[in-house]
């Protein structure tokens, strides 16, 4: 596995260059087809406000997806993630307009570990939302 | 209703091999747009030392969940699937999931919790390939949300 970051040189504290991650009722399409998660709160509006919901929402999946490429397009490897773990915490509410949602991420070394891992702390808000918390990952770094 | 703490470790049986392909994996990875050619060129792959094009890090979920399926709709466990919403959800890698992978799935409840009417399982599965080498461990935190007053 190599990394296109070396160890020796991130510190704890430095900062990952964030991304944003537009999301359409198309993406959740397809991202439905991809990965096979049909439910219809992802792409049925009306079914979607019969269950409570405030209009058709991202699978958290895909947000999850998403969010580690902050990671991913770092390092180079995506196969140097070693852990990767989030809490859902509010759903991204996609809308049927052309504009959807945007999904914004940010991430820091929060630590750095044994056998040239660090830990990596992710944001990801939309509209102004935190839409997982706890979201971690632990990756080897070159 | 609060769910049967006797569900507490129990396993179920391993899943089918679920055989990854390439073409999957790259409908994956344009469906996140993700452009990383190791989803999709087998030279670039090698050249970061796997050995053909390897999966985004959260493609084995689908392949986790179908398995956890087994738990969510076993009917004595008795989990209302209609008001399920995912919570938590962890990897931990022992290597990528690659193309030509066979990979079957080992699914056990290790925690079941009530909390405010709420029905919260965790379920982990161990992910295994075709030699019964381990590859990826995924722990699923599923919430069934309390049922409205009537």
């Amino acid at each position: 596995m190599t990394a296109k970051i070396s160890y020796v040189d991130v510190e704890v504290g430095t900062e990952l260059p964030p991304q944003t991650f537009p999301v359409t009722r198309a993406t959740l399409v397809r991202y439905a087809g991809a990965s096979g998660d049909f439910n219809p709160i992802h792409w049925n509006e009306k079914f979607a406000k019969e269950v409570g919901l405030p209009d058709v929402i991202a699978h958290g999946m895909f947000t999850m997806a998403e969010a580690i490429r902050v990671v991913t397009d770092w390092t180079g490897d995506p196969g140097a993630v070693v852990e990767y773990g989030v809490r859902f915490t509010k759903p991204v509410v996609v809308p049927n307009d052309d504009q959807g949602a945007v999904i914004e991420v940010a991430g820091k070394v929060a630590a750095k570990l044994d056998d040239n891992t660090v830990r990596v702390d992710l944001t990801a808000t939309c509209a102004g939302q935190k839409v997982l918390g706890m979201s971690r990952a632990v990756v080897r770094l070159a | 209703m609060a769910l049967d703490q006797s569900f507490v470790g129990r396993t179920y049986p391993p899943t089918a091999p679920y055989e990854v392909g390439r073409e999957k994996i790259r409908e994956f990875a344009e469906a996140v747009g993700d452009d990383n050619p190791a989803y999709t060129d087998a030279e670039a792959a090698k050249a970061l030392g796997h050995p053909d094009v390897i999966a985004p890090p959260t493609f084995v979920f689908a392949i986790t969940f179908q398995a956890a399926g087994q738990v969510i709709q076993d009917p004595q466990l008795g989990l209302d699937y209609s008001r399920v919403v995912h919570g938590d959800q962890k990897f931990s890698y022992r290597r990528p999931v690659r193309s030509g992978d066979r990979l079957s799935v080992t699914s056990t409840i290790e925690a079941i919790k009530s909390l405010a009417g709420n029905d919260i399982v965790d379920i982990r599965g161990e992910v295994h390939d075709e030699a019964g080498e381990h590859v990826v461990t995924a722990w699923t935190k599923l919430v069934a949300r309390a049922a409205e007053e009537a």
